[in-house]
């Protein structure tokens, strides 16, 4: 009776996708957050995420493919953010803010001049399961495994680059390389992930998940196991909860890893808090 | 027989963009010295130690590593964020990052990195996490990781900077180990007291280099005032100069009122 009342919305072909794509999508943040949050990009995954919105409804206003329009213009985007991060032309979260608020609003601007306005904004704000197709799926699973392959075959160069770059650029890991596959991967990320988790709080899954396990473990090695693990638990519960709940699955998923965090927060105590608070910010 | 030279730099001049870091410098490390490098803040010791490791090209001039010399480049500790999720194993074993592209640390790697640590006396402490040791052992580690790579020739930007008196007596002791053990070592300091006028070889520079030799050749008043740009007394203590800073002014004890 229960089992049958809980597998209740898995007759439905869009709930179905919608946990492949939303559990595979939590995994995936929760790879890439372990470098967002130990390189103190969190402003720039969480810029990024409304740059790619740009992108989107550009795409979607001159009828171009969703993942062409919205991949270029936010690969784009993240190569500029991160170039002019590592410049420091000016203050980098001033030059973020600029120039991924400006993306943003060239999208809002786009989509109320020339598009169905309203459902298009929500349903890319915040994340729709109804929108979740089968392409949706395939992209979510080849951005997935071209990322572990990436953090596999690149594990100590990654590391390297990301705990000491200075060191890493004079023994010749080409240091800028490394940042720009960083950015090209979130900037992928967020293209795959955004018709469900929604661009204004997908940044949430890249921080959240990551923070949990780095106050759960002291290892990176450790913590590329368990932030994909945080994420996609967050993300297979929350979209089951948003079922039964009848709330926006994104943030059903967000409050749950949020949940998860909290609970981390209270149970690791002092040193819990300790290794977070010494993460960087930017 | 003089040493072969393992590094030279040819008038060497290097910028950063309309900004001249270093200028005509000629200079010569020879295989098995020990060279410590001193000037004040900005006076391009740094960059020439970039230059050295090849990560800042001259602008003018040259500069020559000798064919098959393996350099070995350890940052200032300064700069190292302590709070990393790493172990001691994982610091030195990350920077192989040719050749071996698994995340898996290998037997024979974990055998070479054990062996390193044991002889730079941090034996048992690979799988600590670097904020668990004491500042000594966190130089140590960072030289260890250097060390991983059987270099020729050890550059080391500050070694002691920031560290407290027993630290720097234990990096001192160390690098004279390993340059006793034939590993030709260059680095740069601000400490003329407790480094500098221990090493067999001063080199004084601002952006150019202002003198070349033993301590007590170069560590005089000329030279320092030259170097540092302020008045400076060199006293003899047990045979080696000691430098104090006479241009410093006297700032007088706080009235008390009563």
């Amino acid at each position: 009776m229960i089992a049958a009342g809980i597998l209740e919305p898995y007759q439905f072909e869009f709930f179905r996708n919608g946990v492949v794509v939303a559990t595979l999508a939590g995994a995936l943040c929760g790879v890439l957050g372990v470098f967002v949050v130990l390189r103190g990009m969190s402003y720039i995954g969480h810029g990024l995420s409304h740059a790619v919105f740009g992108g989107a409804a550009a795409s979607a206003v001159v009828g171009l493919n969703f993942f062409v329009g919205a991949g270029i213009w936010g690969i784009t985007s993240g190569v500029l953010i991160g170039r002019i991060a590592r410049r420091r032309i000016i203050g980098a979260d001033a030059a973020i803010g600029v120039v991924t608020t400006a993306s943003f609003a060239v999208g809002l601007a786009l989509l109320n001049r020339y598009g169905q306005a309203q459902k298009s904004i929500e349903a890319v704000l915040f994340g729709s399961v109804l929108g979740v197709r089968s392409s949706d799926i395939v992209a979510v699973a080849v951005v997935f495994v071209l990322v572990l392959l990436v953090v596999t075959m690149w594990y100590r160069t990654l590391l390297f680059a990301t705990f000491d770059p200075e060191v890493a650029d004079v023994t010749g890991v080409s240091v800028q390389k490394v940042e720009a596959a960083l950015m090209v991967m979130l900037s992928l990320t967020i293209l795959v992930t955004m018709r469900v988790i929604g661009t204004l709080l997908i940044s949430a899954m890249l921080v959240i998940p990551a923070s949990v396990a780095r106050m759960l473990t002291n290892s990176f090695a450790r913590m590329l196991w368990i932030a994909p693990a945080v994420g996609a638990v967050s993300a297979f519960v929350g979209m089951n909860l948003s079922y039964f709940l009848d709330t926006s699955s994104s943030a059903t998923i967000i409050l749950v890893s949020a949940a998860v965090f909290v609970v981390s927060y209270a149970v690791t105590g002092f040193r819990g808090r300790a290794r977070i608070g010494s993460l960087h910010h930017v | 027989m003089i040493p072969q030279a393992v590094i030279r730099c040819t008038h060497m001049s290097c910028a950063y963009g309309s900004s001249v870091a270093v200028s005509d410098v000629d200079l010569e490390v020879r295989r098995g010295d020990f060279v410590g490098i001193v000037g004040p803040s900005g006076s391009g010791k740094t960059t020439l130690l970039k230059a050295v490791v090849g990560a800042v090209r001259p602008a003018h001039g040259s500069i020559e590593v000798s064919e098959g010399v393996r350099l070995a480049y350890v940052p200032q500790v300064e700069s190292v964020d302590w709070n990393f999720p790493v172990t001691v194993l994982e610091v030195i074993t990350m920077t192989r990052t040719k050749g071996r592209r698994w995340p898996r640390i290998s037997r024979a790697e974990r055998e070479d990195a054990l062996d390193v640590l044991s002889r730079l006396g941090l034996g048992g402490l690979h799988d600590r996490h670097i904020r668990e040791l004491s500042g000594g052992q966190q130089q140590r580690v960072f030289i260890a990781r250097a060390m991983f790579h059987r270099p020729d020739v050890l550059v080391l930007d500050e070694p002691t900077s920031g560290v407290d008196v027993r630290t720097r007596h234990e990096v001192l002791h160390l690098l004279a180990e390993l340059h006793a053990q034939g590993v030709t070592i260059v680095l740069t300091t601000h400490d003329l007291n407790g480094l500098a006028a221990h090493l067999p070889r001063i080199v004084c520079m601002n952006r150019t280099v202002i003198a070349d030799g033993s301590p007590t050749e170069v560590l005089n008043p000329a030279v320092l005032e030259q170097t540092y740009g302020a008045p400076m007394e060199v006293l003899q203590h047990g045979g080696m100069p000691v430098v104090l800073d006479s241009g410093a002014p006297h700032v007088p004890s706080p009235v008390r009122v009563p």
